[in-house]
């Protein structure tokens, strides 16, 4: 069984400030993940905002150095003291899909061309064989190169952009893609084309994905395992239908119950005393009453 | 009441003039929450400023009019042309991001003094304040600090108790939880459904989260490129949409617990700078036919209360089941 993704002891300290006041946020807390399989997964990170998700991707890519602790994908050390592989090896292993494909891209640059750079730099192809791996790419997010050819950034909606992305990623041929929100940003009627599109590259170009977001109705969607994080700690780990169906820790069950579904109403409880308007009159202080 | 007659709203702009709302007419009964849902660029947020009577350049009232239902203190009755007079007390708008709303080198104090006449006594009416937010779940001294030091959902906490302070007939929310995380959003959303129980005013709630609208709306307007298609009771759009395009939208959605395979809508929205013609979903719609691009649907009442536009919308083909 290979290793997908293993952890160890990750931990990062931010510090906040200047010296005189002196601030420290531990955004990982001790994270050990251990992922074995034969098959290329999907594994969801989920949590709220500040707890950690973001900048356990980070790490993962390398845009943030761990304070402590090592991370390694398919065998290969990516994080952490005593890194070896180099920068072009490490992009080859693992590439980064990120929230808002309108940022990602310069909006002064025909999108064609970092295709092509990573191409040839990254993967090392040369200009025949590049374009050739452009195609193949493009083909499997369901677009082809002359959809692409001599556009910038605006003239593609955020789905389609997200697609070209998604492409780029894959030129390399990594074993693992970190997706951080990757659907955030795209409208609801299309989310599921990209939550779609990730599946159909798990099973059918083999990749493995981290796919890091707060929405846990997709995660349950695509994922095979999911971490559940919460103040810079992994709360709840495993598989991710026995973590949804049946959460053990508080957190977990927590944010479950808070999503706004569309199959079963919240249970209200009130929230305010019932005389909370009492003294106010409608139309406002000052005024005269109205019914 | 609040009705909306063929309400147009376009924007001026370089490349000429374009209809973000594109004759929407609606009746919205007093004493519910109305949600408001489509994607972006379909018109709800310019629909919403429409209502609020917020109409100035680029954006103006090309026809149409809104009717509140309700008359101004000299007896006239209030439209989109004099609603601003109206503006905290009777109607009141909770914005998406409270950080860029509350003034950031103000106390919250303040700004809430601000928006009332002069004629109150100041100590008494923040001693209303004060009690005030207090049952709406934040501390006391909350008030007296300034907006950043409080979080997201304390200060979209405040951004409600001004907007329900006066008790507005109207309370417009524009995506007033798509910032926060879920469980902030949820004690929010709460709070919101809590006070229009209370106070008994019409809440228009614009999201993007099909979810929201299902949790807390009374009724539903579904948008389509600046289009209303569907309008009715949120119970009868969730289990039996009446518009392609709403039981699309809501079959996309992925649930937890259940396992099966979900597609999202291809194609996108038409743009609006194009000559429009025909049924504005025509080119994303599985049913659409030759009558569909050439012949615009008119908004319909196929069932009691419940509207929709759509040729086909009471036809064998769109009244399966909502998985």
């Amino acid at each position: 069984m290979a290793t997908i993704l293993k952890t160890e002891n990750l931990n990062k300290v931010y510090r906040l400030g200047s010296f005189t006041s002196n601030r420290q946020v531990q955004a990982l807390n001790n994270i050990n993940l251990n992922i074995e399989s034969d098959q290329p997964v999907i594994i969801s990170v989920v949590g709220e905002s500040g707890s950690g998700k973001t900048t356990l991707a980070k790490t993962l890519l390398r845009l943030v150095e761990p304070t402590s602790g090592h991370a390694t994908v398919y065998d290969q050390l990516v994080a952490g003291k005593g890194v070896k592989v180099g920068k072009t090896q490490f992009l080859a292993t693992v590439q980064p899909i990120f929230q808002n494909p309108f940022e990602a891209f310069s909006r002064y640059r025909q999108v064609d061309s970092y295709l092509f750079e990573t191409a040839t730099r990254v993967a090392g192809h040369s200009k025949d064989a590049a374009n050739a791996a452009l195609e193949t790419a493009l083909s499997a997010v369901g677009l082809e190169y002359k959809d692409v050819h001599g556009k910038y950034p605006n003239q593609f909606s955020g789905g389609e952009l997200q697609r070209v992305s998604i492409a780029r990623a894959l030129i390399p041929q990594p074993k693992l893609i970190v997706a951080d929100e990757p659907v955030s940003m795209i409208d609801a009627s299309r989310r599921m084309i990209i939550i779609n599109l990730f599946l159909k590259l798990k099973q059918e170009a083999k990749r493995s994905f981290l796919y890091i977001t707060h929405d846990l109705a997709t995660a349950y969607y695509i994922s095979d395992y999911i971490a559940v994080m919460n103040k810079g700690t992994v709360v709840e780990f495993g598989d991710a239908r026995t973590v949804m169906s049946n959460p053990q820790h508080d957190y977990t069950k927590l944010l479950l119950d808070s999503i706004p579904t569309t199959k079963k109403k919240w249970d209200r409880k009130p929230v305010i005393a019932p005389d909370v308007a009492g003294e106010l009159v409608r139309g406002g202080p000052g005024t005269p009453a109205k019914k | 009441m609040i009705r909306l007659n063929n309400v147009v709203a376009s924007y001026k702009t370089e490349r000429g003039v374009v209809n973000a709302v594109d004759g929407v007419s609606l009746e919205i009964p007093d004493g519910c929450i109305v949600g408001i849902a489509g994607e972006s660029g379909c018109g709800k947020s310019t629909l919403m400023k429409v209502i609020y009577g917020d109409i100035g350049f680029p954006l103006a009232l090309a026809s149409g009019s809104v009717d509140y239902g309700f008359s101004d203190d000299s007896g006239k009755p209030v439209t989109s042309r004099n609603i601003q007079k109206e503006w905290f007390k009777r109607i009141s708008y909770v914005p998406q991001s409270s950080m860029s709303s509350l003034n950031p080198v103000i106390r919250i104090r303040k700004q809430f003094l601000d928006f009332q006449d002069q004629t109150g006594n100041k100590a008494q009416i923040l001693e209303q304040v004060k009690s005030y937010v207090k049952k709406l779940g934040l501390p006391e001294e909350s008030i007296d600090s300034y907006p950043h030091q409080l979080s997201g959902g304390m200060r979209q906490r405040i951004m409600i108790a001004m907007a329900t302070f006066f008790q507005p007939e109207i309370i417009l929310a524009d995506e007033p939880t798509t910032a926060l995380d879920v469980v902030v959003q949820k004690s929010i959303l709460l709070l919101l459904m809590d006070l229009q129980e209370q106070m008994g005013n019409t809440i228009i709630l614009v999201s993007h989260d099909m979810g929201v609208h299902y949790q807390v709306t009374d009724k539903m307007l579904i948008m389509y490129a600046a289009k209303a298609v569907e309008y009715g009771d949120s119970e009868e759009i969730f289990q039996r949409p009446l518009h392609p395009y709403t039981r699309l939208l809501i079959n996309s959605l992925p649930t937890i617990g259940d396992d099966r395979a979900r597609e999202g809508i291809p194609g996108r929205p038409p743009s609006l700078w194009n000559k429009l013609q025909g049924c504005r979903f025509a080119d994303r719609c599985p049913l659409a036919t030759d009558r569909c691009r050439n012949e615009e649907p008119e908004f319909v009442e196929y069932r009691p209360g419940h509207f929709a536009a759509c040729h086909y919308a009471d036809s064998e083909a769109n009244l399966s089941e909502v998985s």
